[in-house]
């Protein structure tokens, strides 16, 4: 296990970014083999894992690498892989090369075909990361990126409304998912004192005896929930169908929504086994279960359908994770990849049949066997695995799933009555998907119907096959995927089981049996149940979807009330607002800390005459402080608009002029250069508007305004007269003084503190100074538009921009 | 404001300060000057420009959008600080390379580019902004 094993670990997770970041620009280079190429990358990933890794973690070791990430915080980039981690990882790669094959011919001729698969391939990277991750934090921040990578995949068929609100409604939920994992996160760091999964898997009751279990519990299982669609939360998944298909076929079968079981399944030693977690995870999987396997039933839209049994298989999986027990754990890991093969695997399937006979609807299907014979053996080599007959992996599964139930008390008969309810609802919609499209009288479709593309159809053969590999090969199943995920799962070594042989006399057998019968019986009945399902819908009128809509739209309307509220759009009182608060903030620590103690008279009189003394000044020092006072004068008592105007720029330069004589040149240069320009901005501003007389003010504004104007003014000088009366603490000058040359090479200290010493602080102004420019752009392009936006106020905005 | 006395003049007066701001600029680490006064005096011309020439022909004149020299400004300055992190320093360490061009010696640093990068930000920003204000047809902001 050499260093170079170790590093490759880091290149899962990153290689697909790279390959993201390219995949525009081999968009135009490759043209129509696209797909192709960029599948090679998670291909060569899968071989690499495959080659390198399954032989260590079958004899149960593990692997690490930290990277330096944050190391003032002790943040390492942490990855670690175990058994569970290669099955999420090699599933995710395996699958991932063949949706991105059946990406490139499912969108082929598309302009953004490029696009889509960088997106595909970041969302594969944030995949591989979340899974690898053994930093919390790192994999909060993979969990995040899923959620987004995801939001970008659903909205990408972004003019249409449905798919937007599908994007934005996912991201929604996933988002306040990954806000309950960070929240998670740092609680359980707070408790352990480690950022890292495994170090805490090691600390096996430190978190269930602690007083905060339930609330590290309850953020843990927001996390989990949201993502893998868990009643009642459940509502965003189907909705997400308005994807392109092979989203579907990535992410609702063996990926995001499986990111929650793959949680679980990391915390199950650190959080499981406790009577809550059992009794939570159980409760709302087998909700899910029933409710997903109901909803598929009421669908006609084949995709909606798989969409249904996707959310019925996340409830099975969270409902065995709180089980806990080895027979459990062991069909959590067979159902899952049982399930990521037949899931893709029919909803490739559902694409090539929408793709090329024109329309998804079950009803309006038939007999297209004839015309697309390999798809059909696709179909049927999944559906068959999902229905769960022998021979096939989804067999292993349900027999697993039964094992640890047979114990004869009732609340496990109660499990298995579910168990076997929910796999027999299953059973029969994947007898629906199977037989309704392809077998029976052909119907006639928008499209006609022709075999689809090599690359489309290698997904559903290649997964359809490894189903019943897996499923003739148990030996090499159990000792290659079981045991090792299992063990990882549970923290001890688990022995696997599956065997070809048949037990007549055991009851698993029988219950098997006993759930395709019920299957067939579901099958049978499809059409009945839907028009029963459909009439409790209509008789219970509303659902999750629209309890989101109302209170989506209630927050948006609430935030545009507040928005109203504050941004009345009356300038006039806004710099009220600010000048108040202005001449607040100068005066309430005048008075209250005594800074105007000095000035107030006291019982010698005499001192007075003294502190009035004249300041020492030159004569044409006076002169500067006189043109100061009389073009502020003059702004007063000004006529026009643009006498007003220039008097201001008068009493402006003057200002200039008393820090040039004062001994601040730069300040002296930018101040004149900022009057210039507001003079200039505010004539050409003006000069749109009215440039003659001036508006006439009622008294109270005159009164209230000059109120506001003497009582900052006033603040601020007095403010200034205090700094004054101290000594000044000259050791920040002091040191700019001597270390300006030396160190900075610069003679002009104002200068090197901007570019310099305190550079960052200048990047971050500039950033401001053009983010303020643009805006004022918008305003103005607004201009012509609407009379409510007098161009006054961009001008403020500039002089604003120019003191930053 | 459109005499032709001003018209006549306003071009030398704008390559003046043109020059002039940028003299400005490069001074500004030993002698009162710097990116933001230079940008200052830089965009003051193009104001005067725009007044005299009219927004049209000071856009043909400029080549490019004046907000898209304040965001090569901003990139300019940014990136001027990654480079010492070729030298396993923190970010924006300042850099020196005395460059012995015969008899004078020309002192290029990475601080000197991070004031060229505000410089073009102030300089693009208000420029923008002056020309937005003066262009009276709405399809010229």
């Amino acid at each position: 296990m050499g260093l170079s094993l170790d590093a490759s670990i880091a290149l899962v997770p990153i290689a697909p970014f790279v390959a993201a970041l390219l995949a525009p620009l081999v968009h135009r280079l490759a043209g129509p083999v696209t797909g192709w190429v960029l599948a090679l990358v998670p291909a060569a990933l899968f071989v690499l894992l495959l080659v390198n890794f399954v032989a260590p973690m079958t004899h149960g070791e593990t692997l690490a690498l930290a990277i330096g990430w944050v190391p003032s915080h002790g943040l390492d980039l942490a990855f670690y892989v175990d058994g569970l981690s290669l099955i999420f990882a090699l599933t995710i790669l395996g699958v991932g090369t063949l949706v991105i094959l059946y990406a490139g011919a499912y969108l082929a001729g598309h302009h953004h075909l490029g696009r889509f698969l960088g997106f595909m391939l970041a969302f594969m990277g944030a995949m591989l990361g979340l899974v690898l991750s053994d930093n919390m934090i790192g994999l909060f921040m993979f969990w995040e990126l899923t959620s987004i990578t995801s939001f970008l995949l659903i909205g990408f068929d972004h003019s249409r409304q449905a798919a937007r609100r599908g994007a934005i409604q996912a991201l929604v939920l996933t988002n306040i998912g990954g806000m309950c994992l960070l929240a998670g996160a740092v609680v359980a760091h707070q408790l352990s004192g480690t950022w890292l999964l495994s170090e805490l898997r090691g600390m096996e009751d430190l978190v269930r005896q602690s007083a905060l279990y339930g609330l590290v519990l309850a953020l843990f299982l927001g996390a989990a929930f949201t993502k893998s669609a868990q009643f009642p939360l459940h509502f965003w998944l189907p909705n997400a169908m308005e994807a392109p298909t092979p989203v579907s076929a990535f992410l609702h079968s063996a990926t995001m929504v499986q990111a929650g079981v793959y949680l679980l399944s990391r915390m199950t030693p650190v959080l499981g086994g406790t009577e809550v977690w059992t009794g939570l995870l159980v409760t709302f999987g087998a909700l899910t279960l029933i409710w997903g396997g109901l909803g598929a039933l009421k669908q006609t839209d084949l995709k909606q359908i798989l969409a249904q049994t996707t959310i019925a298989s996340l409830g099975l999986l969270v409902l065995l994770i709180g089980l806990g027990s080895t027979a459990a754990i062991a069909a959590v890991v067979v159902y899952f990849v049982a399930h990521a093969f037949y899931k893709a695997a029919l909803f490739m399937v559902a694409g090539a049949v929408d793709h090329e006979a024109g329309t998804r609807e079950i009803t309006a299907l038939g007999g297209l066997a004839d015309k697309m014979p390999v798809t059909f053996i696709g179909a049927a080599l999944a559906a068959l695995s999902m229905i769960g007959l022998p021979l096939t992996v989804g067999y292993f599964a349900k027999e697993e799933m039964y094992l640890g139930l047979v114990s004869g008390e009732w609340s496990a008969f109660l499990v298995l009555a579910v168990l076997v309810l929910g796999n027999a609802l299953l059973a029969g919609v994947g007898l629906l998907v199977m037989t309704r499209p392809f077998l029976g009288d052909e119907l006639p479709t928008p499209k006609k119907p022709h075999e689809a593309p090599v690359a489309m159809l290698a997904g559903p053969i290649v997964l359809g096959g490894l189903g019943f590999l897996a499923g003739i090969l148990p030996d090499w199943f159990g000792h290659d995927v079981l045991v090792p995920g299992a063990s990882a799962i549970l923290g001890q070594a688990v022995e696997s089981h599956l065997s070809l042989a048949i037990n007549l006399a055991s009851p698993l057998l029988w219950l098997s049996i006993l759930t395709w019968l019920l299957g067939v019986v579901v099958f049978r009945q499809a059409t009945r149940i839907r028009g029963a399902l459909r009439r409790f819908d209509a008789a219970l009128g509303w659902s999750a979807d629209k309890v989101f809509d109302v209170c989506y739209f209630a927050l948006v309307r609430f935030a545009g009330a507040v928005t109203r509220f504050l941004h009345h759009g009356n300038l006039e009182y806004y710099l009220v607002v600010v000048f108040l608060a202005l001449g607040i903030a100068l005066f309430w620590p005048l008075v209250s800390l005594g800074g105007l103690d000095w000035i107030t008279p006291t019982a010698e009189l005499g001192d007075w005459s003294q502190r009035l003394v004249l300041p020492d000044l030159l004569p044409y020092e006076w002169a500067v402080l006189l043109l100061a006072v009389v073009g502020l004068l003059a702004v007063l008592i000004a006529s026009s608009r643009l006498i007003a105007i220039l008097s201001l720029g008068v009493q402006g330069t003057a200002l200039a002029l008393i820090f040039l004589l004062f001994g601040a040149p730069d300040l002296a240069f930018t101040q004149l250069m900022v009057e210039i320009l507001s003079v200039i901005i505010l004539t050409i501003v003006m000069t749109n508007l009215r440039l003659d007389a001036r508006d006439h003010r009622p008294f109270e504004d005159w009164a209230r305004d000059g109120t506001l104007a003497i009582v900052c003014g006033a603040g601020v000088s007095l403010l200034l007269m205090l700094v004054l009366t101290g000594t000044l603490d000259t050791r920040l000058s002091d040191f700019f003084t001597q270390t300006s040359v030396p160190i900075a090479h610069g003679a002009n200290i104002v200068n090197v503190i901007l570019v310099d010493y305190r550079g960052f602080d200048t990047l971050g102004e500039i950033s401001v100074v053009m983010g303020a420019g643009i805006a004022i752009l918008a305003l103005l392009r607004r201009r012509k538009g609407s009379v409510a936006t007098p161009p006054v106020e961009a001008g403020r905005g500039g002089e604003k921009g120019q003191e930053v | 404001m459109n005499t032709i006395i001003f018209r006549t003049a306003a071009p030398l007066i704008v390559a003046t300060m043109l020059v002039f701001s940028f003299y400005v600029c490069l001074r500004g680490h030993n002698e009162p000057g710097g990116g933001f006064i230079g940008g200052l005096i830089a965009a003051a011309s193009i104001a005067v420009f725009g007044m005299a020439a009219g927004v049209p022909e000071v856009r043909r004149a400029l080549k490019v959008d004046p907000m898209a020299i304040a965001g090569f400004g901003v990139v300019l300055a940014g990136f001027s600080g990654l480079l010492s992190l070729l030298t396993q320093s923190p970010y924006m360490t300042s850099i020196w390379l005395y460059l012995e061009l015969g008899n004078t010696t020309v002192p290029l640093s990475t601080p000197l580019f991070f004031d060229l990068g505000v410089y073009f930000v102030v300089f693009g920003t208000l420029s923008a902004i002056a020309l937005a204000l003066e262009s009276d047809r709405e399809e010229d902001l």
